[in-house]
């Protein structure tokens, strides 16, 4: 089979029985999972564990901001493709969505975010979708990269993993992000194994020196069980948090609240009826 | 799910929408509370990022006026200070409606709490 992003454009790609099956394919699951733990480990955030505010760019249906929840952190995630953003919906991450296409570059107040993950996902700028040179993938990838280092504190950094078909891919890219004002570069993970391997463009604001890229053998992946236990037990930890999380904003939870608002003598607090606090289904 | 937080750092970027493009206006809303976990750290350390009075203006649209006029001081702000603006930040969630750029009238959309901030190609900045 060839690259996803050679089939389709991401939002067709990633239509209702993709966006199902990738979700739920625990493979998957704990290959994003890792991906983003090691993210994290090369974004260095301050260690005195206070919650960031980060930026999950194709935060596709949430399997890597559920790790930024886990963490305590805050986060904006962004995606293209409405039926994973649906399922993140149903999976109920705490990070705000946005049905957005980030080659059209971001809208935030500059120097505002303290980091940003991207698990998987920038090779989909590596294709043309239209004729026009607006969308071109030099216009994309300069707009994404500009945009994305003025969001961005100083010094703060920016940590994407992706899938580079050729090592031109990875020139192309890591040039794009120099223009844009970015230092750093790319971090490869296990670069002699071909299953194992993985590519960090790990980008810097301000002046920072360089993580180094962990090698071949030991990480290996050799030990799947023990990294599927580990999986396994943070997937509970996550599963039991959420549990409490959605006690308290059951049905009981909200018609108290709002019983406490009308007391206050707020106005405008909604009637309570047979749809309080009930889930909500997306549409697009 | 735009939270107060979020909405508070959005900015039109259309293209040359440059000045006059902050904040986007709140129209129709409606929104959701959801409990969220607290951290004092977080929110001293957020203070200084907000634009202050487009907050308060937000949150008094959203029915939500505990929030002085003046900026908290992230150093002296009382436990009491801290936890209404978490509140505010937080766990007011927008759910329906729409926010508008108050230069270029683009529209941005949202529905059962997602924001489409996608642009028309015509609306795509020059890189
Ligand atoms: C392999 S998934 C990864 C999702 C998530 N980060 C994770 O770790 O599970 C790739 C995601 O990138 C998204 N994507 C691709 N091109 C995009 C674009 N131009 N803008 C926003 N999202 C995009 C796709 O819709 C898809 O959800």
């Amino acid at each position: 089979m060839s690259r996803p992003e050679l089939q389709a454009p991401p939002e067709i790609y990633y239509g209702d029985s993709v966006a199902k099956k990738y979700t739920t394919n625990t493979r998957v699951q704990r290959i994003q999972a890792e991906m983003t733990n090691r993210a994290l480990e090369l974004l260095a955030l301050p260690p005195d564990g206070a919650p960031s505010l980060l930026l999950d760019i194709g935060c596709g249906s949430g399997l890597s901001g559920e790790i930024l929840d886990e963490l305590g952190h805050i986060w904006v995630g962004m995606d293209v493709a409405p039926s994973m953003l649906e399922i993140a919906l149903e999976r109920e991450v705490e990070g705000d969505l946005f049905l957005h296409d980030i080659g059209q570059g971001f809208g935030f107040r500059p120097g505002t975010f303290d980091g940003a993950i991207s698990i998987s996902v920038i090779q989909w700028l590596l294709n043309a979708e239209t004729s026009s040179p607006l969308s071109a993938p030099p216009a994309r990838l300069s707009r994404f990269f500009r945009t994305l280092h003025a969001l961005l504190r100083n010094p703060s950094r920016a940590v994407l993993q992706f899938y580079p078909s050729s090592d031109d891919q990875i020139a192309l890219v890591t040039s794009a992000a120099r223009k844009a004002g970015f230092g750093g570069g790319v971090v490869v993970d296990f670069p002699n194994s071909k299953k194992a391997r993985k590519v960090f463009l790990c980008l810097m604001v301000g002046e920072q020196s360089m993580p180094k890229g962990k090698d071949g053998v030991e990480g290996e992946i050799a030990d799947e069980e023990a990294a599927d236990a580990r999986f396994e037990k943070r997937r509970q930890r996550l599963k039991e948090r959420k549990g409490k999380k959605r006690n308290i904003k059951d049905r009981d939870w909200i018609i108290k609240k709002k019983e406490k608002y009308r007391t206050k003598g707020k106005e405008g607090v909604p009637r309570d009826s047979k749809y309080t606090g009930r889930k909500r289904k997306a549409a697009f | 799910m735009v939270r107060l937080l979020t909405h508070n750092l959005l900015a039109c970027h259309a293209r040359n929408c440059t000045s006059n493009n902050f904040p986007l206006e709140l129209r129709d809303v409606s929104v959701a509370l959801r409990e969220a976990d607290y951290s004092e750290d977080f929110l001293r350390g957020f203070i200084p990022r907000l634009e202050w009075p487009a907050l308060v203006q937000a949150a008094k649209q959203l029915g939500e006026d505990s929030l002085p006029e003046e900026p908290l001081d992230p150093a002296t702000a009382t436990e009491e200070q801290l936890k209404a603006l978490h509140h505010v930040l937080l766990e007011v969630h927008i759910e329906e409606g729409s926010m508008v750029c108050p230069g270029c009238q683009h529209v941005y959309p949202i529905s059962n709490g997602i924001p489409n901030m996608l642009l028309a190609e015509h609306e795509l900045a020059r890189s």
